[in-house]
């Protein structure tokens, strides 16, 4: 991974929102580097700020925010200096573009999908007329929209919800982006549906040549799509590292708290792990590590300074001062360790008689 | 569980929408028991007719054919004045999205005591209950004078639970109470309702379009597509051998928390255009005790070679 080349930096970004006259640190110093052609995945809870970090990637911060620290590197530019929409237009939707979570929200009801995909091709790649919509349709079909001339025409009650984040992507690949944010790409979707639309954006990855990043909390989502994770707790990355280094060996005590409480590990009968606390108050300073009040095990340390990140492997760092070598040694939990291994929930071997009975096929 | 008592009864329901051209039949002739103090699941994905059939339950959507029966008696259509009161009394819901299902403008205090109103409690009567409630959720008192923006996810979703509870219910339709919430909340939700069951004897129906919570809490589920039944068992019968390609479906595109696995997960679609149903009218079959599922003789004969292989 050392020799791949670095698409995205992010080097020490702050970021903070005025509200209600108070300052609350949303991003405390974020640094990631971003390999182009690599798929990564941000996990963590509601507030962790893992929202607010990507749409700082396209200046889609709401008014009350700001960048107060860092950069963001992009093709030879400081994306944290941009102070006008002119010099994000040159960015968002070109080089950097996004799938949001919501496909019912994030298209225009009063539009055709034809219209609202042209007016991408138009604004960014020059293309007008019949020529325009020879391409919206080529998009359409590359998304797998059946009969794409016809939809095209149509508006996005006419969709399903499934269908409907298909044209979403393809009005976000439309000009070609460079790298790809899905902010939660199938949270409102079932779980079928899902399944199709993680395997169109891995289909779009590899013929776009694309660089993209998850936003999601579910866990298996994630082991699906994510070259690389990187888990966030109160506006930090407190562990990242390849997916298997951050399934199978964990070393952030916040991580194995979020394996520890999958269901798909819970036992019947016995009450499911749950993390205690609440998530800390970002409108204070953070002193130590943020997840050390609700951390059983933390040590005297992690309520004083922060941790630096240790280097587990090349790939690999966690922010805890478990990893220092004055520490004790404390095991991670010992159920995730189920984890490596899962059974598929359909048995193969089932599976193999549907398939040769005709009822079910491969996608 | 134990005695097989059932306590709520569905005979032959359907529930439809619209008029004439219009029509629509959301639920298409379901029947299934849900014994008393065990957790029902129902499965299946957006429109197939589970909150629907929810939703008939607690007698907001009205049925247009066939019957509800609650320790027997019918709940369903009309009935009595009494009737009605006791029905939602007993009976109560919980609602998916914590955000949108609490009045933004009323304090929680209003929120959880709603359906207290016009009961006869006095003023005192009223706010002991509130307080009883809110602390069985695990939120403190004081909560009560606040409104629901002040709270976070997994509180809301606590409210919601506790506006159920002060009624005193027996049964409880979850619909999807945990899809909105963070997986770290999502488990003190579970554990929350499964000690409520304990302390309370409660019933639940849980709805979901997620097999893979349903495997830790449920006792039996019923997986349901396009408005019908298509196959019901108890729970670990239903993860062992799946018979209907439906459910098979479902539980192969369920994401696992493990690199390895799903990575090499084969993803398995199902056409239901596939059924040859056009001589061989498909049936509501027990194919072993307590699995029921929904095939003609053709496909019974097949599900039965794949059961005595398994």
């Amino acid at each position: 991974m050392e020799n791949q080349e670095i698409i995205l930096s992010v080097k020490d970004l702050e970021i903070k929102f005025d509200l209600r006259g108070q300052r609350l640190n949303a991003i405390r110093g974020v640094s990631l580097d971003l390999y182009k052609s690599e798929s990564l995945a941000i996990v963590g809870e509601s507030g962790s700020g893992k929202s607010v970090l990507v749409k700082s990637l396209m200046g889609l911060l709401d008014a009350n925010g700001c960048i107060s620290g860092g950069q963001i590197l992009y093709g030879g530019q400081d994306l944290a200096s941009f102070t006008n929409e002119s010099q994000w237009l040159s960015v968002r939707g070109k080089e950097i573009a996004m799938v949001l979570q919501d496909p019912m929200t994030s298209l225009n009801p009063l539009k055709t999908i034809g219209a609202q995909i042209m007016e991408a091709l138009t604004l960014h790649r020059g293309l007008a007329g019949a020529e325009a919509k020879a391409a919206a349709v080529e998009i359409l079909r590359d998304v797998g929209i059946p009969e794409p001339e016809r939809r095209a025409g149509q508006y996005p009650h006419e969709f399903s919800g499934g269908m409907r984040q298909r044209v979403v992507i393809a009005i976000a690949v439309a000009c070609r982006p460079k790298i790809l944010i899905c902010d939660e790409p199938t949270t409102a979707l079932d779980v079928t549906i899902q399944a199709q639309i993680l395997h169109l954006l891995k289909d779009l990855k590899e013929k776009y040549d694309l660089t993209t990043v998850y936003i999601t909390h579910d866990l298996g989502v994630v082991a699906n799509v994510a070259d690389r994770i990187a888990v966030m707790y109160a506006g930090d990355i407190v562990e990242i590292g390849t997916c298997e280094e951050v399934f199978y060996s964990p070393k952030h005590p916040y991580t194995w708290a979020l394996l520890s409480s999958l269901p798909q590990l819970g036992v019947k009968g016995e009450d499911l792990y749950s993390i205690q606390g609440t998530p800390p108050n970002l409108f204070q300073p953070i002193a130590g590590d943020a997840f050390a009040p609700r951390n059983p095990q933390a040590l005297k340390i992690d309520f004083v300074k922060r941790p630096p990140y240790f280097e587990v492997s090349p790939t690999h760092k966690a922010r805890t001062w478990l990893l220092d070598p004055r520490a004790p040694k404390i095991d991670p939990p010992a159920h995730i360790q189920k984890l490596r291994g899962l059974r598929p929930l359909l048995d193969p071997e089932l599976a193999r008689l549907a398939e040769e009975g005709g009822m079910l096929h491969g996608e | 569980m134990a005695n097989k008592e059932p306590l709520l009864q569905l005979n032959n329901v359907s529930v439809t929408f619209g008029e004439r051209r219009n029509r629509f039949l959301a639920v298409d002739g379901v029947s299934f028991s849900i014994y008393k103090g065990e957790t029902f699941g129902l499965v299946g994905e957006s429109g197939s007719g589970k909150t629907t059939i929810g939703r008939a339950i607690i007698r907001i959507n009205p049925v247009s054919g066939g019957e509800i029966l609650y320790n027997g008696e019918r709940i369903s259509g009309r009935i009595s004045r009494e009737k009605d009161r006791e029905v939602t009394r007993k009976l109560q819901m919980i609602f998916q999205d914590p955000m949108a299902s609490l009045n933004e403008r009323a304090k929680v205090d209003y929120i959880v005591s709603e359906g207290l109103y016009g009961r006869g409690l006095s003023e005192r009567e009223r706010q002991e209950k509130v307080a009883g409630a809110l602390s069985d959720v695990g939120l403190l008192p004081e909560f009560a004078s606040r409104f629901p923006h002040e709270f976070s996810g997994g509180q809301r979703q606590r409210i919601g639970i506790a506006r159920a509870l002060i009624m005193e219910p027996e049964f409880i339709v979850a619909d999807e109470p945990i899809s909105a919430l963070d997986v770290s909340i999502r488990a003190q939700v579970l554990n929350l309702l499964s000690s409520l069951q304990e302390k309370r004897g409660l019933t639940y129906l849980f709805i979901a379009h997620d097999l893979s919570v349903m495997r830790f809490i449920t006792d039996r589920i019923a997986v349901i597509h396009k408005g019908k039944l298509v196959e019901l068992a108890p729970t670990e019968l239903l993860y062992q051998h799946p018979l209907h390609p439906y459910t098979q479906a479902l539980l192969s595109a369920i994401p696992l928390p493990d690199p390895a696995a799903e990575k090499q997960k084969r993803l398995l679609v199902y056409d239901p255009s596939r059924h040859d149903y056009t001589k061989d009218k498909p049936q509501w079959t027990e194919i072993e005790p307590g699995h029921f599922i929904y095939a003609n003789a053709p496909e019974l004969e097949r599900y039965r070679t794949i059961l005595a292989r398994a």
